[in-house]
């Protein structure tokens, strides 16, 4: 387990999975994009708004797994002092938060339509604001301590006291009324059809690896920032 | 023709369904274009980097 948090150990099995997750992730995209977009059929009750799922419900899904990536990841670093562990969670931030982001204007266009209001102030729509702001803060944190330290441990403490709000977005259409939908996936299985979970994996596949390919490319450029840190203080040193 | 206007016409809710993955297409690709930018960015810097302490070491 420790040996994972060698940078050039782990940077040597991240690279040999990138052109897997970036292969994967264009493959998905190739075949779930044609399904969701043109042979899925229509939904009965909102007609063809239904593709706006597609879209929207990876997006969701993905918004909330990179938060618990990033806690996780941050417990580690908090805890063990891990550097590899904070760094993943560093790069991990701002595609959760794109992620997040999309998720939330998709909603709102698929509201608009179908529930007549771009936006409603229920426990759903406005955890997953909450969520989208923590990705914010996380991002903004980092990056406010003159004391790199600093910063990342204020981030980690902050990712991490955050993931309180994972469990309100998953269980806050059961726990409150509202007019977002229930989940599509629970211990009973898929409540729609086949038709259309077909395509909605196939873009949660395309998402997940494509979260997998960028986190690589951002963990290159933290270990970059790194190495560059260390290289300026001992130019300075012996200049 | 026809078919395919009515195609991209999604039943009158074609100003919501594009915009969704129209958005999609742009938040995916702007995170991916930024990451690889930065992440070339700071290869050069290292690079150059590497140059000056070479020098400084003859």
């Amino acid at each position: 387990m420790h040996k994972f948090a060698n940078p050039t150990f782990f940077m040597k099995i991240a690279n040999a999975v990138f052109p897997w997750a970036a292969g994967l992730s264009v493959l998905c995209f190739i075949v779930g994009l044609p399904i969701a977009l043109v042979t899925s059929p229509p939904d009965y009750q909102q007609g063809e708004t239904v593709r706006i799922m597609y879209v929207h419900v990876p997006a969701a899904w993905m918004g909330s797994m990179v938060y618990a990536v990033m806690a996780a990841s941050s417990a580690v670093y908090l805890i063990w002092r891990h550097t590899v562990a904070h760094i993943i969670a560093r790069a991990s931030a701002p595609i959760g938060a794109m992620f997040t982001g999309l998720c939330l204007v998709t909603g709102m266009l698929w509201g608009e339509p179908m529930w007549g209001t771009w936006w409603v102030w229920d426990a759903r729509l406005t955890s997953m604001l909450i969520l989208f702001f923590l990705y914010l803060g996380y991002i903004a944190l980092g990056d406010a301590f003159e004391d790199q330290e600093r910063g990342d441990r204020a981030a980690a403490l902050l990712a991490l006291v955050g993931s309180v709000n994972l469990p309100i977005v998953h269980f806050s259409v059961e726990w409150w009324n509202t007019l977002h939908q229930s989940s599509i996936l629970s211990m009973q299985g898929f409540s729609i059809s086949t038709e259309m979970v077909v395509p909605l994996l196939l873009m949660v596949g395309a998402f997940q690896f494509y979260y997998v390919a960028v986190l690589v490319i951002r963990l290159r450029a933290e270990l970059l920032a790194a190495k560059i840190r260390t290289a300026r203080f001992n130019l300075a040193a012996t200049g | 023709m026809e078919n395919l206007s009515d195609y991209f016409a999604m039943g009158g809710y074609a100003r919501f369904v594009w915009p969704a993955y129209a958005l999609g297409a742009a938040g995916l690709v702007a995170v991916l274009w930024l990451s690889v930018k930065s992440w070339k960015a700071r290869e050069d810097e290292f690079a150059k980097l590497k140059t000056a302490r070479d020098e400084g070491a003859n």
